[in-house]
């Protein structure tokens, strides 16, 4: 018993050496930063030690600003993109021809490169001076004014990350849940029918629960991404998020590092292990709810 | 109730896609359930019997032909609103909802002036766990159960909505033999209890033969005969019905009609009165052979076998088609193992003539040929 036991940390040794040196000396050093009040980076030297950083970020109205998008960001688009790729992986696998082609379709945006695909936003949203983009000339056509997404109110900058992340996370979504839903035996739905049960009862009572260790996954792997976005906002708004209000935490962490005002390691440090904490109570939130619901 | 099959017929697509062929896999059925029985659906693999359940459960729709439930024609109602209890052949008990749940799911989906309330739904489930008698493993996830009773779970799961007609899917072909004896003998109890017109699909021949009240023997997609267990195991109308009931199974043999005489190889081994002259193929029960000296029926000895009550008797004949005679007769009768040979009279109601080219059972008088 004790002899295997040694062999298991010894096989583990490599990978624990891996994870100590990349993963825990760095949280460990951010930590230590975090906590060291008026670090100077050219001279190497700070002036204290307290928690006088945290105070700072948090009272710092951009931190506020990222803070607050990026829960916005989080709450819209978890469930939103969740959603809508149960949806669309039901229709897929309910139809019969082209079934390849629709889903080749979805798969394309995880292909293609992020700024790519904000370009394509770009045309689709930004207001020039030849046009005011094409979501506007529709939303002209049915009579509506027209609106400016990219520098425009900050709804519908919002509404336009929102839409984007969503666009950007659906194909990985969908190519996860059509092969769980594909996975599931057909005769549990034959035998739901024939014990009365209508098509959405069956969705509820026997697809969802049967794919649901799949769906928390995409659930709990969603709320850290979104949490940790960044590259999608600066896509459609640019390197200037704080100037846009749109910057997220992610981005507002980069920014205290290596932005036009950077240079504070500290705060830096600080934002990231607030990050850290938010991101860690919703997965452990997030893992305590599955425990009871999937049946793995 | 009684259940209805009319020119019932179901064409699949073919694998192949660019072929226009399409698998037969219900071929112009019709017969009729009787109210209240058990009746044995009973064939090789592949012969549509899981498809022919299916069309009644209403989960495939027939290419041609319908089905009805007493007098109401069902051919175009979908499963959800048929009302049959079915017991898949992999039983498809919800993984994630305990037995009780199981048992639940279809009395929750009762809809309109049939609606339970909660208690009597779990009045019901609990009625249902007693008479298939897994009341203490209601709480109980079905992999936590043993096959036997997984299946004792779907059965209770198909029988919790009082349906008038249950169908089952090979319902014991995942269990041990002794089980599945068990099993099949409290099935029997359950329906004789519940008197709810039962399907039960088996290619068991002795399964089917044990419990039902009628057989329906299908082969290709189509039915062959039906008919009570012991009728159709005592008149088969064609060498595949006779050769699939029986166990040991029938022996058949090469043989020819000559002046109303049965000749198996030089011997007339029978009187065949009013039979045609030609060829046929002979079908001997094990049952049917009689050990006498003064006999007509010389065979070579290989083995005898004492198997308690009765003996079977191990032979070989040139025109036998296959590898060895079994013949099983009664302890009394002494056959003496260190001889070569042995000889028999034949029972004549053990015997049956079938056309050497279609299979089709030859019967006096009748020129079938
Ligand atoms: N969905 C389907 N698509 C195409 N062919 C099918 C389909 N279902 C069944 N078949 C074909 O129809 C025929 C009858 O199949 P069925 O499942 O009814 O046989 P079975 O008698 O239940 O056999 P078994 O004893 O092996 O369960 C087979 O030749 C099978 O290949
Ligand atoms: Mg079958």
């Amino acid at each position: 018993m004790k002899k295997s036991g040694l062999k298991a940390w010894l096989y583990l040794l490599p990978s624990l050496i891996f994870l100590g040196f990349f993963m825990v000396y760095p949280l460990v050093d951010v930590l230590v930063y975090s906590l060291e009040e008026g670090y100077n980076s050219a001279s190497q030297t700070f002036s204290g030690v307290g928690l006088y950083n945290y105070a700072y970020v948090l009272r710092d109205p951009y931190f506020l600003q990222a803070v607050k998008n990026t829960f916005i960001l989080v709450i819209i688009t978890v469930p939103v993109s969740t959603g809508l790729a149960l949806l669309i992986s039901l229709g897929l696998s309910s139809i019969g021809k082209l079934r390849e082609l629709f889903r080749t379709i979805y798969f394309l945006p995880y292909v293609t490169n992020t700024l790519a695909v904000g370009l394509v936003f770009m045309i689709l949203f930004k207001k020039t001076p030849y046009t005011d983009g094409m979501v506007n000339m529709l939303i002209g056509l049915f009579g509506g004014k027209s609106v400016d997404f990219i520098e425009g109110p900050y709804w519908a900058k919002m509404f336009v990350l929102c839409f984007y992340t969503v666009w950007i996370v659906l194909p990985f979504k969908i190519l996860i849940l059509t092969s769980a839903l594909a996975s599931v035996n057909k005769d549990y739905y034959s035998a739901a029918r024939v014990d009365g049960a209508s098509g959405f009862r069956i969705f509820a009572r026997i697809t969802v629960p049967m794919i649901s260790p799949m769906l928390f996954y995409l659930i709990i792997t969603g709320f850290i991404g979104a949490f940790k976005a960044y590259s999608d906002s600066v896509a459609l708004f640019g390197t200037n998020l704080n100037a846009a209000g749109m910057n997220t935490i992610v981005g507002y962490i980069y920014d205290m590092l290596y932005g036009d005002s950077g240079g504070y390691p500290s705060y830096a440090s600080a934002a990231a292990l607030i990050l850290f904490a938010i991101v860690f109570t919703i997965t452990v939130i997030n893992l305590f709810i599955s425990r009871k619901k999937v049946n793995a | 109730m009684n259940v209805i099959l009319m020119g019932l017929t179901k064409h699949f697509p073919s694998k192949n896609k660019r072929s226009k062929e399409v698998v037969v896999a219900v071929d112009d059925l019709s017969f009729e359930i009787p109210d209240g029985q058990l009746v044995g659906l009973l064939g090789p693999s592949g012969c549509g019997k899981t498809t022919t359940l299916n069309l009644i459960s209403g989960l495939e729709k027939p290419t041609a032909g319908s089905i009805f439930f007493g007098k109401d024609d069902v051919t175009t109602v979908p499963p959800e609103m048929r009302g049959v209890g079915l017991v898949f052949q992999n039983y498809a008990l919800y993984p994630h909802m305990t037995v009780l749940q199981n048992i639940l799911f279809p009395l929750e989906n009762l809809k309109g002036d049939k609606k339970l309330s909660k208690e009597e739904m779990l009045k019901r489930a609990h009625d249902a766990a007693d008479l298939v008698q897994i009341t203490e493993l209601l709480e109980r996830k079905p992999a936590e159960l043993s096959g036997g009773q997984q299946q004792r779970a779907a059965i209770a799961r198909a029988l919790v909505k009082m349906p008038k007609i249950l169908l089952l899917d090979e319902p014991l072909s995942n269990l041990d033999a002794r089980l599945r004896l068990q099993t099949r003998e409290e099935l029997r109890r359950i329906q004789r209890e519940t008197g709810i017109t039962t399907v039960f699909v088996t290619h068991d021949q002795e399964e089917a033969m044990s419990i039902s009240d009628m057989i329906v023997v299908m082969k290709d997609g189509s039915l062959n005969q039906k008919g009570r267990p012991q009728e159709v195991y005592d008149d088969p109308v064609n060498l595949f019905v006779a050769k699939f009931l029986g166990n040991p199974p029938i022996n058949v043999f090469r043989g020819e009609v000559r002046n109303e005489k049965l000749f198996i190889g030089q011997e007339a081994v029978m009187d065949a009165p009013l039979y045609p002259n030609g060829p046929v193929t002979v079908g001997i029960r094990p049952e049917g052979f009689v050990p006498n000296d003064g006999g007509r029926f010389t065979c070579g000895l290989v083995g005898v076998e004492v198997m308690g009550r009765d003996t079977s008797v191990v032979c070989s004949h040139p025109e036998f088609e296959g590898a060895s005679i079994r013949a099983i007769v009664s302890s009394e009768n002494n056959v003496d193992a260190s001889k070569k040979t042995v000889v028999f009279d034949l029972k004549p109601n053990k015997v049956f003539l079938f056309d050497v080219d279609t299979g089709r059972r030859l019967r006096p008088g009748r020129g079938s040929r």
